[in-house]
């Protein structure tokens, strides 16, 4: 199994993703370059957090113009494996029209970065299929866009469709504006793309995915990656 | 020269005159720009180097001490810790986002620069009470500066602290701390993790010098000489002194620098931090007992027509000097282009020990380098202890127990942090073990190893305006103990010293006092001090802040347990190391055998896997430290004392080497001989569990409060005041 994990100028979760990669996916992990412009080798594809192009402008909008951009609206089109966006990372992939929606600032206007809460809403995802449904995971987050956005429609498309993977809740599972960390629409914390094969998420699941570090639920989302890709 | 001009430039006739006898000469405009800022009390230490001199610097483990852009230790299993605190007081007290900011960014360099991967940022810092706005404008925007730049970087900032007193409202106090990675060999695993330490040395004549970063602009001309005053009402007025950072360059040049190491052909690389340009190659050539010709029309430049004046003295952000091997320049041109950023050569090193500024060809200052880095004049500045009234201690007549610990818990200096470090990154690069907040320091992990350090800033101005002998001790040992309750060996120091204008003998007096108690701390618990930074000046109309020295602390934990400070299981033991004493003056006393023993027990217990918590007795008391544990535990805690001191000091006192541990029954014994081996007193204090912190002493009730209301009081308080 082959990972990739793309490098924007300014990614700063890409070393992160990497490790994970290995150890959690049990791949052969390699960096590419944002110029570079095939993919089509991987069976994951990792788009990773961080500030791409400083988040100026708008974060994850001048990224999608990289030339690696068009390799994975490819390798998506051509269900060429798993893409899986992490905090600039989702914001890069709605940039990039491969997720509906938008990552607006925060409701309190600060970067905001602790453990949350989030609901499985969907267990029958390539990245969740080792979860239960309603299981609430820990996973920390860490953004000053996070905030999910989208118009009535899409919203309405999203919940008939069953994209919407993962809500923000309370520790019992609760979804409420009590347990909206950003103002999401809906406590929106992750969605996933029609054909299943793309999810993009603001929690970052590889930072919980390692005992010492005090929580594992991060593991749940590799290894149901890693039992898919095994089919 | 016109003594104006020279005035307007911080020297003094005396100065001037001696720069004169170097020269041989009157300097032009240009050279007295370039001696104004690298003799600033903030570039060349002329008034503290004397009395530095007193700290130990050398260990076993310490692979460079002062003198580099950071201090390097041994970690062993191949790698090494880089490390550095600075300040950024003045330009964050004039524009507190970008003064932050580009603290963050020039200690973050000054790691890199190492050859060492930046692994964590810590901050200390201190406002004037958050009652009055400006003071809350002030905290409000420093961290949001620290917030952009580090979060940016992919560093994470893990461990810091904040105080609120009258004494800083008017001269806030910032001082950002730097940790860095580098391996000691090339290992196996391919890792973010360099291999080379790289000194600031301009050696090998003939070698090119380049010019590596963002381009050079007017901002932040004279932010040394800016930094070496005191503020008053018109220093807002300077605002064009502070400099703008950009984080995301920053990042840029991180990456590449760190590349441009892997080749193996960089001879040396500096900085462009305070005076720019001037400093980075000054310091270079003369620590190599070189020289070095620079071009200025092929500096890259931002803005036009520049004068070699201002090009000299700029402080813009972001900027390099790499020293390469001759015929090696292609590879710097080739990783910089690839990450968008400038390298240019600008000249080479030479031999006649000469910096040498051309302007077209044209020379425009020509001074030797040595007189620049290391001939700026030391003063022995007078010194006499101040006359001043004792500061009154926060006497609370008529109060119960529980009003004065919930008024505690919810004070700003005591309150629970987390509207600071939740705008901080803190988890990036997934090494943090321990969340901030959890315990005394930072544990982090270090990959491809069994090692941890553990990472810590402290200091109590307060204490060291009463007793700055005794404070500086204090915080030595405070942040030494942190590093101990986390269950790590305390290894070495960096910090930063915050005092007022020196020029005034009672200033001078704290300072000397402070050093000489630091010093005699450092050695006795054998944490040597590797780098640090001296800001003086830190007074506004005419009134000083209190002495603080800020000590940022590295700890080593090597394949045995962390700790933190949660209580965790019903019916663990409650355990108290050390004595609890009636603390007579504002600054508690310190027996430094007591504490290396409360120590050396506390360590020795959490290594030999018997702890389950451990935390520092410090500001407010005993009653404060055991909220913690509860808060953080999620449990309550019944607490008895038979103590003859009086109850509020029993509390609330702070007598120091103290630690409360918690322990499973049967393991209390093993807690007792090794209590008797370092001889230091183990007093069984109470017992986990409950939904309630109980303290009583003898039979007299002193405090019984839900633990709901504790938390909340700790938890909302500052997020309800920053709300406004």
């Amino acid at each position: 199994m082959k990972a990739a994990v793309i490098v924007f100028p300014g990614s700063n979760c890409d070393w992160d993703c990497y490790h994970t990669a290995k150890t959690s996916l049990k791949a052969k992990a390699e960096f590419v370059w944002h110029e570079e412009e095939n993919l089509n080798s991987y069976d994951v594809v990792i788009v990773p957090g961080g500030f791409s192009y400083g988040d100026y402008l708008r974060s994850g909008a001048i990224a999608r113009f990289s030339p690696v951009m068009n390799s994975l609206v490819e390798y998506v089109k051509k269900d060429k494996g798993l893409v899986i966006g992490i905090c600039n990372g989702f914001q890069i992939l709605t940039e990039a029209g491969l997720l509906p929606g938008a990552l607006q600032k925060n409701k309190y206007l600060k970067f905001l970065c602790k453990n949350v809460k989030i609901r499985v809403e969907n267990a029958r995802t390539p990245f969740t299929n080792k979860c239960k449904p309603g299981q609430v995971l820990e996973i920390p987050i860490a953004h000053f866009d996070g905030n999910y956005t989208a118009d009535k429609e899409t919203i309405e498309k999203l919940n008939r469709n069953k994209q919407v993977v993962f809500r923000y809740c309370s520790k019992s599972g609760s979804v409420s504006p009590a347990s909206n960390p950003n103002g999401s629409i809906e406590n929106i914390a992750g969605i996933c793309n029609e054909a299943r094969n793309v999810l993009g998420m603001m929690p970052h699941p590889e930072r919980v995915a390692d005992p010492i570090l005090g929580g594992e639920d991060g593991e749940y989302i590799f290894s149901s990656m890693l039992n898919s890709l095994k089919k | 020269m016109d003594p104006k001009v020279i005035e307007q430039h911080g020297l003094t006739i005396d100065e001037y005159n001696r720069i004169r006898k170097i020269l041989g000469r009157e300097p032009n405009l240009v050279e007295l720009g370039m001696y104004s800022v690298l003799w600033s009390e903030h570039c060349s230490y002329k008034s503290s180097r004397m009395y530095l001199k007193d700290f130990p610097t050398k260990g076993k483990r310490i692979l460079q001490g002062p003198g580099e852009n950071a201090g390097v230790i041994d970690i062993g299993d191949g790698y090494a810790i880089a490390m550095k605190i600075e300040s950024h007081n003045h330009p964050s007290a004039v524009e507190p986002f970008q003064g932050a900011a580009t603290g963050v960014g020039g200690i973050v360099r000054d790691v890199f620069t190492m050859g060492a991967r930046p692994i964590a940022a810590l901050n200390s810092l201190r406002f004037g009470p958050l009652s009055d706005p400006h003071n809350r404008f002030l905290f409000d925007g420093v961290v949001a500066g620290i917030s952009s730049y580090g979060n940016c970087l992919g560093l994470p900032t893990v461990a810091g602290e904040v105080y609120f007193d009258d004494c800083y409202t008017g001269n806030c106090l910032v001082n950002a701390m730097c940790v860095g990675l580098v391996r000691l060999s090339e290992g196996e695993v391919k890792s973010e993790i360099p291999s080379y330490i790289v000194k600031a040395k301009a050696e090998g004549v003939g070698n090119p010098v380049l010019y590596v970063g963002s381009s050079t602009g007017r901002d932040g001309i004279h932010g040394a000489t800016f930094a070496s005053v005191e503020l008053d009402e018109n220093s807002v007025e300077k605002r064009s002194n502070v400099q703008v950072g950009d984080p995301f360059t920053e990042k840029l040049l991180i990456e590449a620098c760190l590349e441009l190491l892997k080749t193996g052909n960089v001879v040396g690389m500096q900085d462009m931090g305070a005076a720019g340009l001037t400093s980075s190659l000054s310091e270079m050539s003369s620590k190599a007992g070189t020289g070095v010709e620079i071009e200025l029309s092929l500096v890259p430049q931002r803005e036009e027509k520049m004068t070699p004046y201002e090009i000299m003295l700029s402080e813009s952000q972001e900027r390099m000097v790499v020293i390469m091997k001759k015929g090696t320049e292609d590879d710097a041109f080739k990783i910089f282009k690839k990450w968008g950023l400038n390298a240019v050569v600008i000249g080479k090193v030479t031999d006649d020990g000469f910096f040498t500024v051309k302007e077209n060809g044209k020379t425009v200052a020509r001074v030797p380098s040595k007189s620049l880095a290391d001939d700026a004049p030391l003063y022995e500045r007078p010194v006499e202890p101040p006359l001043y009234p004792e500061i009154s201690k926060k006497a609370a007549p008529g109060k119960s127990c529980n009003a004065m610990l919930m008024e505690l818990l919810a004070d700003t200096n005591i309150a629970s942090k987390s509207w600071v470090y939740e705008q901080y990154d803190h988890m990036v690069q997934t090494n943090t073990c321990v969340l901030p907040g959890r315990a005394d320091a930072a544990v982090l992990r270090i990959k491809y190893s069994h090692k941890k350090i553990a990472l810590t800033t402290d200091g109590n101005g307060k204490y060291c305006f009463a007793d700055p002998y005794t404070g500086g001790m204090i915080a030595v040992c405070e942040a030494a103990r942190n590093l101990v309750c986390t269950g790590a060996e305390p290894a070495a120091v960096t910090d930063c010293l915050n005092f007022g204008n020196p020029e005034k003998p009672a200033v001078m007096w704290q300072f000397r006092e402070c050093v000489k108690g630091m010093s005699l701390a450092c050695r006795e618990l054998g944490t040597p001090v590797v780098s640090g930074n001296v800001s003086f000046y830190n007074e506004s109309n005419d009134t000083a802040i209190y002495p603080t020295p800020v000590v940022g602390m590295l700890g080593l934990i090597d394949n045995t347990p962390h700790m933190d400070m949660s209580f965790k299981g019903k019916d663990d033991l409650i355990v108290l190391l050390g004595r609890n004493l009636e603390e007579k003056s504002s600054c508690p006393k310190l027996d430094i055998e007591l504490e290396k023993g409360v120590q050396r027990t506390c360590l020795e217990a959490i290594r030999s896997g018997i702890v389950r918590s451990a935390h520092d007795v410090s500001e407010g008391g005993l009653a404060v430290a055991l909220s913690e544990c509860c808060i953080e535990g999620g449990v309550g805690a019944r607490v008895s004392f038979d103590e003859k001191v009086n109850n509020m000091s029993l509390l609330f006192g702070e007598s120091q080497s103290r630690i409360i541990l918690s322990v499973k029954p049967g393991d209390i014994f093993a807690l007792n001989s090794l209590g008797k081996k370092h001889n230091v007193p183990v007093s069984i204090i109470g017992k986990v569990g409950g939904s309630a912190l109980k303290i009583r002493n003898g039979k007299k009730k002193l405090v019984d409060i839900k633990l709901g209301k504790i938390i909340s009081a700790y938890r909302d308080s500052m997020p309800s005041i920053m709300r406004g």
